[in-house]
């Protein structure tokens, strides 16, 4: 603690923020004090994302002020931001994909020995700095932008939806090192959909709905509902339930599976996998990072060819050597990633027209009333919000996600491969596209979900297939797969072994308590495990906020 | 909030602007040429005319043309620098077999030919080697250069010359006015501006110039996008050359060489990101207008070559970082 502190480290009142005709920002305010850790939140579109690029200087705002430590500032760039103490993380990994870790490091003038011990602490102690960026896993790649983050000792340190790309182990992990930092001399901003790692980590929450700031909440038991209150505003009552799974319709026992893999194996991660996935039911695929999901998800769509087995569609064997054979063969695929799936400098109606005119059969004129017609249905049967459709690089990240889907959805899909659709999305875009997979499994199609939100997989899945070291390790009934039981899958440990992090955490009292899912799957999250205290190192009396 | 409120105008203004130039670079463009032909007639008054109007249009239709080998493969994320030898060889190709038994249209026709066929090796270099457009490109200039060398040294014929049929289309008028290259150029120009708003094959060329792998994932090959480019792109270069030479009355290996960088540039200039995925063709012949005006400029107040050159470059540079800031995505 400063001796005397300043009532706000960080206030910017009245930013506004135009795009075009888009409004991104009208009147968002967030006054953050020392020491604390404070959620920014808001459904999808609500502005945080910019208002975060304008603090940092990567935006420059049409209208507001932005104060430091009492003194009103303009951020002209990010290196500027980064000198005053102001360091972000975005969404998007930051690093050059060509320069090793090292190289990264110099070009923000990054001490490496801090890096180095940030890095560890967040559970990459045996990361080879000489790597290149782009040979690193997604999850790393997040996980160094932190820890290049940390290095660099901000006084307000940024973390935009940091934990979703994570797998468990590596969310716990970041939640206990952003806790630690509590009642101390410097602030986090942290943005996150999932709402029990807001309980268990922020002290104050600043909600933002439509570009304004709606509202401040002290993070306390029982605040998680006047939060989502705010955020969905007079919206509420629009939003549908949780996707209603029917009664698993019996399958007669010779019915043929949509797609089949046999024995499949990639030569390094994935190992003789094989499953079966029939026409009408929403498949789960349950990993931890880098378990050879990717790898299966790249052979199922053409992508990469398998060094063994196969794989069989409708009956037929079939030996993708591109994605166009998938496609042919009634196999699709949305990449986790929508920098990979959309061509952001053109329009909504291009990008989900792209897969009609990809065959050198329609490489002829267009039928422009036809493909507008199909394209309007699918932006109207995703509530794809399309005003800034001229280029899709201004839609919001969820209605990105929505073009993706659409793409697939416009002609009909018979199997659908969705990687991690839901990823740093809000939660009312979530739970359209929940009901959006079961309406297409309803209709017939068969849809094959890899997800990193373990609760989605109750919410959407008829089963599930658990896949740990390339190897498929569990099959779960959608009704049993609660959050417990699938986490102890991923980590391949009979039920009632104790996962080893969660054991770390609980074990050392000054741990942070863990995340989300690892106090679930504590069995008791009243129990001492969540409700420990959080750290010695908070002498301000914010342990009354804790949820607990 | 009342300094944001008050520069709110001018904002909308510039955004306005700034949209304009991203949406439609078209009517900028021809007002800067409107610009253009007044600084003409103010330096030298009388000058603009009917005439000189078709002199400027005979002048741009041979790079107005190469500029649509230059916007469909930036459209990519590509470039075609053997535009250059190409359309040297076509029209020195027919020059040389003005005697040869099928006349004139036998030249023509094996020129055209040869043409595509250096596209489609350019396409394979690219589509299938991978090999950056640039450097397959370049080389490709080269061997289509040192081929049309030996043609010349195989080939010595007396009485070789440009058919009077190419001259006519490439200088001539109808009724002294309306020029006759005119009737090559509207259907070429209309079968871009077509073929690149209205067919699926010019949706994939915005597809992989903007995201390769996006356009990969939606079951596009984009090898055979690239093949079927390169050779579009290689028959409208012989196009082109054999036009150019009918305008020049010459025929050489290396008539069409000091085209190559102004077709890159009329496609910069016209709005045609380099980088892939944003432009079109329309903007493109009007910078090769603009391109054709400036040069006229520059004669008439007879600065030096030199100067004319700083000149050209320095307007090509200004112009491109200008698309650069309207395009930016913040």
């Amino acid at each position: 603690m400063t001796p005397n502190p300043p009532d706000q480290l960080l206030l910017a009142t009245g930013i506004s923020k135009t795009y075009g005709a888009v409004v991104a920002l009208r009147n968002a305010s967030l006054g953050v004090r020392p020491g604390e850790v404070h959620a920014l939140l808001g459904a999808n579109g609500a502005g945080k994302s910019t208002l975060v690029k304008i603090l940092t200087g990567a935006v420059h705002p049409d209208g507001g002020t932005i104060a430091v430590r009492g003194r009103e500032r303009t951020v002209h760039s990010p290196a500027e931001a980064r000198r005053g103490g102001l360091v972000s993380v975005y969404q998007e990994p930051s690093l050059i994909p060509d320069l090793d870790i090292r190289a990264n490091l110099r070009i923000t003038n990054t001490p490496v020995e801090s890096f180095r011990h940030w890095v560890s602490e967040l559970g990459l102690p045996d990361l080879d700095l000489t790597s290149l960026a782009r040979r690193l896993p997604l999850a790393s790649l997040r996980v160094i932008d932190l820890a290049r983050a940390l290095a660099n000792e901000p006084d307000v340190l940024m973390l935009d939806e940091m934990t979703a790309a994570l797998p468990a182990n590596l969310t716990e992990r970041v939640l206990e090192v952003v806790g630690r930092r509590k009642g101390g001399d410097s602030s986090v901003i942290f943005i996150s959909h999932r709402m029990i790692e807001i309980a268990e980590l922020c002290d104050r929450a600043t909600v933002l709905r439509e570009g304004e700031t709606v509202g401040v909440v002290d993070v306390t038991a029982g605040s998680d509902k006047r939060i989502v209150d705010l955020m969905l505003g007079p919206m509420a009552a629009e939003i549908p339930a949780a996707a209603e799974r029917p009664a698993a319709a019996p399958r007669p026992a010779d019915a043929q599976p949509r797609l089949s893999a046999r024995g499949v194996s990639d030569g390094r991660r994935l190992h003789e996998v094989s499953f079966d996935l029939h026409p009408g039911e929403v498949l789960g695929v349950v990993a931890l990072e880098g378990q050879g999901q990717d790898e299966l998800f790249d052979i199922l769509a053409g992508s990469s060819r398998p060094a063994t087995g196969s794989l069989v569609v409708d009956g037929t064997p079939v030996a993708f050597r591109h994605p166009a054979d998938a496609i042919q063969a009634g196999v699709v695929y949305v990449p986790a990633d929508r920098a990979e799936a959309l061509m952001m400098q053109r329009s909504v109606r291009e990008n989900i027209a792209l897969p009609f005119v990809a065959g050198v059969r329609h490489w002829a004129m267009l039928n422009m009333g036809a493909e507008r017609k199909t394209v309007d249905e699918a932006v109207a049967t995703l509530q794809i919000d399309a005003r800034a459709g001229n280029e899709v690089r201004r839609l919001s990240g969820g209605n990105q996600q929505k073009v993706t889907i659409a793409r697939w959805v416009a002609t009909g899909v018979r199997t659908l491969l969705c990687f991690d659709p839901t990823r740093g999305i809000d939660i009312r875009t979530k739970q359209q596209i929940y009901v959006l997979l079961r309406e297409l499994a309803q209709g017939g199609a068969a849809v094959l979900l890899y997800t990193s939100e373990l609760k989605e997989v109750q919410l959407v899945c008829d089963r599930a297939i658990v896949i740990f070291g390339g190897r498929i390790v569990a099959q779960v009934a959608g009704a049993d797969a609660d959050e417990p039981s699938l986490l102890r899958a991923a980590y391949n440990l009979a039920p009632d072994e104790v996962i080893p992090e969660l054991a770390v955490a609980f074990a050392n009292p000054d741990g942070a308590p863990g995340s989300a899912d690892t106090a679930a799957a504590g069995a008791d999250p009243d129990g001492p495990g969540g409700g420990a205290p959080r750290a010695g190192d908070a002498p301000t009396g914010e342990q009354s906020e804790d949820p607990a | 909030m009342t300094a944001a409120t008050s520069r709110r105008p001018r904002r909308q203004t510039a955004a306005g602007v700034r949209g304009l130039f991203r949406d439609q670079p078209v009517i900028p463009l021809l007002g800067l040429l409107a610009i253009l032909v007044v600084v003409i007639e103010v330096v030298d008054p009388g000058i603009v005319s009917i005439d000189w109007a078709g002199v400027i249009i005979k002048g741009s239709v041979p790079l107005a043309i190469l500029a649509g080998c230059q916007t469909i493969a930036m459209l990519t994320g590509g470039i075609d620098l053997s535009v250059g030898a190409v359309a040297s060889m076509t029209g020195f190709v027919t020059a040389t077999m003005i005697h040869s038994p099928g006349g004139e249209v036998q030249g023509i026709v094996i020129a055209l030919v040869a043409a595509s066929l250096a596209g489609f090796v350019s396409g394979v270099g690219v589509g299938v080697f991978r090999v950056h457009p640039l450097i397959m490109t370049l080389g490709m200039n080269f061997v289509v250069l040192g081929l049309a060398n030996v043609w010349q040294l195989q080939n010595v014929q007396t009485g070789a010359g440009v058919p009077a049929n190419l001259r006519t289309l490439g200088s001539g008028a109808f009724v002294e006015v309306l020029p006759y290259s005119l009737v090559v150029f509207v259907p070429v120009m209309a079968l871009i501006l077509v073929g690149l708003k209205r067919t699926g094959y010019g949706r994939l060329l915005y597809a992989i110039g903007d995201n390769p792998v996006a356009a990969r994932l939606s079951g596009a090959r984009s090898w055979q996008v690239l093949i079927v480019l390169y050779v579009i792109s290689g028959l409208l270069a012989g196009i082109a050359g054999l036009i150019l030479s009918g305008y020049a009355n010459t025929a050489s290996v290396s008539l069409a060489d000091s085209s190559v960088l102004p077709s890159i540039a009329a496609a910069v200039i016209g709005g045609t990101s380099i980088m892939g995925g944003r432009g079109g063709y329309a903007g493109s012949i009007v910078g090769a207008v603009i391109l054709t005006v400036l040069a006229a400029l520059l004669t008439i107040l007879g600065l030096p070559e030199p100067t004319r050159q700083i000149v050209f470059g320095s307007i090509i540079v200004v112009m491109a970082a200008a698309y650069t800031r309207v395009t930016a995505e913040s």
